[in-house]
């Protein structure tokens, strides 16, 4: 290159906020490394909690969240969205369900990961929901 | 870089991908980027009512860093082009530390 050219970042460097701005001001799921989903328009979050039996949301305002915590974003289908196939319980109740199935999900994970390990695999280390 | 220009040439293919949390993600490849994170239209979930939070959702922005495995379409993938390719960018790579 010739050393008068001015320096320029190759044209892929803004793929990624170019297919995030095409989600902007749009209702999206964002599913959380730690398991959380969050729903709302893009900067402006509720929480809602899933478990097997039912779902309840939770208001949470706004929430900035970096970006190696987010496992997917889905653009919600407005037409789908009131179809959950859940009922709709209190917050109460399905952060009690949500509590045991987490409880089940990680003694679950600790023999797998046990089974494995003695059949010679890695851990694939993070553990995601 | 090679991966990233390969996937590049599948997008508006059918691809499967399979999440480090084991979900399956079927969709259409609309998009690829330098991290490898993908984007997917017309999604169907494995194990649908599994994942509830996915029922509304038709297409999805997938971090690269969580992918574990993309099923391919066998047709679409020209075996011996990305071989040449893996072989040239191995030999620029040796090149370069050579110098």
């Amino acid at each position: 290159m010739d050393a008068t050219d001015p320096p320029t970042l190759p044209p892929q460097m803004f793929t990624t906020s170019a297919q995030l701005l095409d989600l902007t001001d749009k209702k999206l799921m964002v599913a959380l490394r730690d398991g959380r989903k969050l729903i709302g328009v893009l900067r402006a979050w509720d929480q809602r909690i899933y478990t097997d039996e039912m779902y309840a949301d939770v208001p949470r305002g706004v929430f900035i969240v970096r970006g190696e915590n987010v496992l997917l974003l889905g653009e919600i289908d407005l037409d789908k969205e009131d179809d959950v196939p859940l009922p709709q319980g209190t917050f109460n109740e399905a952060f009690t369900h949500q509590k045991r199935e987490a409880t089940e999900t990680k003694r679950r994970e600790r023999v797998q990961r046990r089974k494995l390990r003695a059949l010679g695999f890695e851990d694939e280390g993070e553990v995601l929901h | 870089m090679l991966f990233f220009s390969f996937f590049k040439t599948l997008v508006d293919h059918e691809v499967t991908i399979e999440l480090k949390n084991d979900l399956c993600i079927t969709g259409t490849l609309k998009s690829v980027d330098q991290f490898l994170n993908i984007k997917l239209d017309e999604i169907r979930v494995k194990d649908e009512q599994k994942y509830p939070h996915l029922a509304a959702v038709s297409n999805v922005f997938i971090r690269g860093s969580v992918v574990r495995y993309v099923h391919l379409p066998a047709n679409a993938v020209d075996t011996a082009l990305l071989e040449d390719a893996t072989r040239r960018e191995a030999a620029n790579a040796a090149g370069v530390k050579a110098r």
